[in-house]
């Protein structure tokens, strides 16, 4: 079997566990190829509502960028129209590859309820997917290589009914990355768990990312959160950029980090307008 | 754990009645059946000791006669069969069209503008009210039976899952076209299996409009099956054959709840109002 390039870091994500097994054969996927996005004066209405009015956004390859803003100011609308569930009334988003060729890359998306299939168990909703046209053995062996690395693989044969909120967003997000998408939408994936599980799926968030390199773009409405996890956070306020913040620490981040809370009082300034 | 928990307070279980004794889950199968138990045994005390009339209500011991020389003859075997032949004929016919016509206007816009104010229409005239007309039809053949059956269960069939596909999530449709789904496998991966709770509500409706149905059509024109046995038995005086088709009618009607509960179960396992 041949090793595919990202696999030696993919054995980083094993943290010794004493109830994991050992890591099931990885399958012969060929590694990420991270997106970069090129959004051009970006509109959408709907109807006589303008909710987003010019979106002018450059997000590198492999970049992980966070979007905070007020409740409807158009964060989810924005997201929806990355991913293509809407068409834009205006302006161009294009997926670039590294060499700034147009590509069509798979995008994903995580939202803040798991939707999962009640009538699958974990496995073969992770298996979806990986799409039409993947054999039921092969579907089954990448997820239940990506539920390993999701700290899943004992819940493989389980009803997402019978798992904890936290986990079913965890087979949500192995659902996501089962294909090694190249470009990854979060919308408010945590919104819904306890601040303790929110940090361990911050990390586990954060992990993924490093490791897998996809670029992220992550709608949240916790300020903190989005200064730990992202690269660069961008305020959005009644459809436009308010405000483009490069957050430049190393990671992994400290909680509690003082620089990082003299950033998240800006952002939260600028978000209440306030500053 | 629950047997330990009954021997470890002895004294009060020697007081109480041996079938509350048993271990839970046996307890809970049989205790349903007390109540009835307990009123054939009323009956049977009451035409024991003359309260009541014979011509009235023949007692259990009378209808149990009936059911061993009807069943002894083999006529009786054979009414149930013609009976539930009829029944599931007149279900596979209108529960397929009410099937079919609720997925199709669940999922199409058109097919919904086009049929679903007819069918709402139809809906509001009670079928047994079309026996005369089925029989000027019909004539009092297997057809007419067949008719009045499929008419009658196909509504409940047809509501339901039309309902159950309008009220799959959105989410998880949405969630299906992201990650590249075929229409045919929209619909079964996420769609049907979403319906299936509420296709269950209508087939168990429609297994009581089944019988129903069947019942009042047997009685009215047929030479064979238990509305014709009772209705035969009715013109000579023999009222211990006509309870007897009562308690075959409550028995199917039973059975086919039964069987469509376990089915229900079994497909809904993932459900957890379904889980044990
Ligand atoms: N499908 C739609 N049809 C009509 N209006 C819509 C639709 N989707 C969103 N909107 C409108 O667009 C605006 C922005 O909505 P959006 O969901 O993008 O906000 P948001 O920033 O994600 O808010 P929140 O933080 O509460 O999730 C709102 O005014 C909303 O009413
Ligand atoms: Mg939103």
């Amino acid at each position: 079997m041949s090793i595919a390039p990202f696999n030696p870091t993919l054995s980083l994500l094993h943290q010794p566990e004493t109830t994991h097994t050992a890591e099931p054969a990885a399958p012969e996927t060929g590694p990420v190829r991270a997106a970069a996005l090129r959004l051009k004066g970006v509109e959408k209405s709907f109807g006589s509502n303008r909710v987003l009015r010019g979106i002018d956004l450059e997000i590198p390859a492999g970049q992980f960028i966070a979007i905070v803003g007020k409740s409807g100011c158009g964060k989810s609308t924005l997201l929806r129209l990355l991913v293509g569930l809407e068409t834009a009334s205006g302006g161009d988003i294009a997926f670039e590859d590294e060499q700034g060729r147009k590509i069509a890359p798979e995008a994903r998306i995580v939202f803040q309820e798991p939707r999962l299939l009640p009538w699958f168990n974990v496995i073969d909703n992770v298996g979806v997917g990986l799409g039409e046209g993947v054999s039921r053995e092969e579907a089954r062996r990448r997820a239940e290589h990506v539920l390993w690395e999701m700290h899943l693989r004992n819940k493989a044969l389980d009803w997402p009914a019978s798992l904890s909120g936290g986990q079913r967003q965890r087979v949500a997000l192995a659902r996501a990355l089962v294909s090694r998408p190249g470009f990854l939408a979060l919308d408010e994936p945590l919104g819904a768990l306890d601040a303790l599980t929110r940090i361990s799926m911050q990390q586990l968030v954060a992990r993924v990312w490093r490791e897998l390199g996809f670029t992220a773009v992550l709608v949240t409405h916790d300020v903190a959160e989005a200064v730990h996890l992202a690269d660069r956070v961008i305020v959005l306020d009644e459809g436009r950029i308010t405000l483009d913040l490069d957050v430049p620490h190393p990671h992994p981040r400290k909680h509690g980090d003082p620089e990082l809370a003299l950033l998240e009082g800006r952002l939260l300034s600028a978000i209440l307008g306030t500053s | 754990m629950t047997t330990v928990e009954f021997e470890a307070g002895r004294s009060p279980a020697r007081s109480t009645p041996r079938l509350l004794r048993l271990p839970r889950p046996d307890r809970a199968r049989l205790l349903p059946f007390a109540v009835p138990l307990a009123l054939v045994l009323l009956w049977q005390a009451g035409s024991s000791l003359g309260l009541i009339s014979d011509r009235v209500m023949p007692s259990p011991a009378a209808v149990a006669q009936a059911f061993w020389s009807e069943a002894s003859d083999g006529s009786l075997g054979h009414n149930i069969l013609v009976s539930g032949a009829r029944a599931l004929a007149g279900l596979a016919i209108g529960g397929s069209i009410g099937f079919l016509l609720g997925i199709a206007n669940g999922v199409s816009k058109l097919s919904e503008q086009l049929t679903d104010t007819t069918l709402q229409m139809i809906r509001t005239i009670p079928h047994l009210a079309m026996i005369p007309l089925v029989i000027l039809w019909f004539g009092i053949g297997e057809e007419a039976k067949l008719f009045l059956t499929s008419l009658g269960v196909l509504f409940p069939i047809y509501l339901n899952t039309y309902h159950g596909v309008r009220n799959v999530d959105r989410g998880l449709i949405e969630m299906g076209r992201i990650y590249g789904m075929s229409n045919g496998s929209l619909f079964t991966k996420v769609i049907f299996p979403g319906a299936l709770p509420s296709i269950f509500v209508g087939l168990r409706y429609a297994l009581g409009i089944m019988w129903l149905t069947l019942i009042v059509s047997e009685s009215i024109a047929a030479s064979s099956g238990i509305g014709y046995m009772a209705n035969n038995a009715r013109e000579f005086m023999m009222t211990d054959v006509v309870v007897l088709a009562l308690v075959i009618y409550a028995v199917l009607g039973k059975l086919a709840d039964v069987i469509a509960r376990a089915l229900e179960r079994w497909t809904l396992s993932w459900n957890v109002a379904y889980q044990r």
